[in-house]
């Protein structure tokens, strides 16, 4: 087929009436601009959500105390018995942890040279960072021998550094927390919101320290558990299935609890990542509708394309009927058309690109919301735009190339 | 010593158009041959069946009953693509309005033909220039049909006909819309391409008009009504005929 001779007589007739183009890719530009806005939105949310999976990592699981009944009341989350440090050693003795850590957590008044801060003080063990998946942007984190030795050390998130230490340089100041003196050997890196203990909080408020002096010194013992922890984090090893680490953990700590079976679980094994990516399933779901709501627009503009382009066919019958005479076959005409209606659609999807990321920009402007406008996007959405004008221009291009040639050529 | 067979070849032919119920029996029958560098004139009345006639010579239509070879090409053989391709390679047409596309200039407008050639035709921009020159139109070629006159627009449609040199000229009532003195320019212009070795076939009522073609075919109703040669307007051609 002739492309050259096709192309250029497709774009001369798509600039011979700039008005009809335009109201004929309308409903392209429309279609395109909200097929993007709908795909940023998803992929926007899609990436905020594998940030917080990351930042929770997709294998660890965290053992929490159940809710307590007390006098018919509960009591809440997180109220039940402690768990013990044998507890940590028997679930970190499991075939499939990779490592446990045993994390004592509760409220603390801290006080620096500037500020008076309350924040959460969480203690733990060296390991704390590995299973959390947590570095230190500044200084270090504290060593085994610190933790067993319950160094007076903590390190410090990022929101509590701030509060703290306005002026920056968090690192080597000294501040007392519940009226403990303890020196600051590290700021954690971010985490953002809503990580792994307790959903909604964020987590960069709060100092970390060794676990026993953080137990003896800060927050205190329990009454009825020596040795306590508030929770457990498991990291479960690669490749092995979160959902069963999630099941024989289950059975080991409830025949260290001695529960004897039809009796309900008085602790929880909770897997965060699992919890965000239901919760990301029903974001997933709504921009999908969207997005086929967007096509559904992009349908009924083909339709219009396909609709100009037999009244294009139909005026230019005598114009098919002389390329005809002169040599033109069927094939070069229905490129010609066809290469037409995609050339409508692709210039319609251009436009609606530019709209669109107007659109996206406003929105994430607006909404205060992630969006993401990735080459994928980009590719859909002309990608999209052109397959209309394949598929709606077909067949009004075929009905020119099956034109009688002479019949073509006496029509008036 | 001349091409032995016939350039044109009709026999038999026979051309029924059905409209509604009844049938118009447009070519009754007709058999004839055209020779190579001929330069021929049909005529007739309209409703005589020439157009019917010149639709097939031009490959733009098929026939209800009989055979015909272009070339040396039985066209019953011939497929839409091959009948295409034998429009673009081997005939060049001149309609009465022209038909040019209103929106190219006269340069792009001989070049189309050109364009939507199969075969290796070096440079095409040369070629559409020396054919529009070679009709005088040198100096218009940026022109637009709208912006040149009626004859100046029938030399453009010459030009773009002669563009893929043809074997054969098809012109159907070439000069229907000019006015005398343009129509003895075009008609000189098409004794020009004669002479050159083209072989022309014109369509015409007007006597006028036929009395440059060295051989006058008659319709009447669908048949050959008389075949006359008029050697003393022979030039080129006369001595090969």
């Amino acid at each position: 087929m002739k492309y050259g001779v096709a192309t250029s007589s497709a774009i001369e007739a798509l600039f011979s009436n700039p008005m009809r183009s335009l109201l004929t890719m309308l409903g392209i530009i429309i279609g395109v601009a909200s097929v993007m806005v709908m795909m940023s939105i998803g992929e926007g949310a899609k990436a905020a959500i594998e940030k917080q999976i990351s930042s929770v990592g997709a294998n660890v699981l965290t053992l929490q105390p159940g809710t307590m009944n007390r006098g018919g009341r509960n009591q809440g989350g997180g109220s039940g018995r402690p768990f013990a440090e044998s507890d940590v050693a028997a679930v970190g003795d499991l075939p499939f942890v990779e490592a446990a850590a045993g994390i004592l957590s509760g409220q603390a008044n801290a006080v620096s040279e500037k500020a008076n801060w309350v924040t959460n003080m969480q203690g733990g063990t060296a390991s704390f960072f590995e299973v959390n998946n947590w570095k230190v942007d500044q200084g270090r984190t504290f060593t085994e021998q610190e933790a067993l030795g319950g160094a007076a050390v903590v390190v410090v998130g990022k929101t509590a550094a701030k509060n703290l230490f306005p002026d920056g340089n968090a690192v080597g100041q000294r501040i007392r927390v519940n009226s403990v003196p303890v020196e600051v050997i590290g700021v954690l890196e971010s985490k953002g919101q809503s990580g792994g203990g307790g959903m909604g909080q964020d987590r960069d408020d709060t100092l970390v320290g060794p676990l026993s002096m953080v137990r003896n010194r800060i927050t205190g013992g329990n009454r009825w558990v020596s040795r306590h922890v508030s929770r457990i984090q498991i990291l479960v090893q690669d490749g092995y299935d979160v959902a069963e680490a999630q099941e024989e953990v289950s059975t080991v700590m409830r025949d260290r609890r001695r529960i004897d079976s039809g009796q309900p679980d008085n602790f929880m094994v909770v897997n965060f990542a699992d919890m965000i990516k239901q919760r990301a399933a029903v974001t997933e779901t709504m921009s999908t509708l969207l997005a086929f709501t967007a096509a559904v627009s992009l349908i009924v503009g083909g339709v219009g394309v396909m609709n100009i382009m037999l009244v294009s066919v139909t005026e230019r019958t005598r114009e098919i009927g002389l390329r005809m005479a002169i040599g033109a076959r069927g094939g070069d005409i229905l490129l010609q058309f066809l290469l037409e209606a995609i050339a409508l659609c692709t210039l319609g999807g251009l436009i609606g690109m530019a709209i669109g990321w107007l659109g996206v920009l406003g929105y994430a402007q607006l909404s205060q919301a992630p969006m993401v406008v990735s080459p994928i996007i980009i590719a859909t959405a002309l990608g999209a735009a052109a397959s209309v004008g394949l598929i709606f221009g077909f067949f009004p291009a075929r009905r020119a190339a099956q034109l009688d040639p002479i019949q073509a050529l006496r029509y008036d | 010593m001349a091409d032995a067979r016939p350039i044109i070849s009709c026999r038999d032919l026979t051309k029924i158009y059905r409209m509604g119920d009844q049938e118009v029996r447009a070519l009754d029958g007709v058999s004839l041959d055209i020779q190579t560098g001929e330069f021929v004139a049909i005529m007739g009345p309209s409703g005589s069946g020439k157009s019917s006639l010149m639709n097939l010579i031009g490959a733009l239509d098929r026939p209800t009953s009989g055979e015909m070879w272009i070339n040396g090409r039985a066209l019953s053989e011939m497929n839409r693509d091959e009948l295409a391709d034998l429009r673009n390679e081997t005939l060049g047409f001149v309609f009465q309005q022209f038909n040019l596309l209103p929106r190219q200039d006269a340069f792009q407008n001989v070049r189309l033909p050109l364009r939507y050639a199969r075969r290796e035709l070096g440079d095409i921009d040369a070629r559409a220039r020396e054919c529009l020159e070679m009709v005088g139109l040198g100096s218009r070629m940026d022109h637009r049909p709208m912006q040149l006159s009626g004859g100046q627009q029938q030399r453009v449609a010459i030009a773009r006909a002669l563009s893929n040199r043809p074997r054969i000229l098809l012109a159907d009532e070439p000069t229907g819309a000019l006015d005398s003195k343009t129509t003895i320019e075009i008609m000189a212009l098409m004794q020009d391409l004669n002479r050159q070795g083209i072989t022309v076939v014109v369509i015409t009522h007007e006597a006028e008009v036929a009395s440059y073609a060295a051989r006058q075919i008659h319709f009447l109703d669908g048949k050959i009504e008389r075949d006359t040669a008029h050697p003393e307007l022979k030039r080129a051609s006369g001595g090969r005929a």
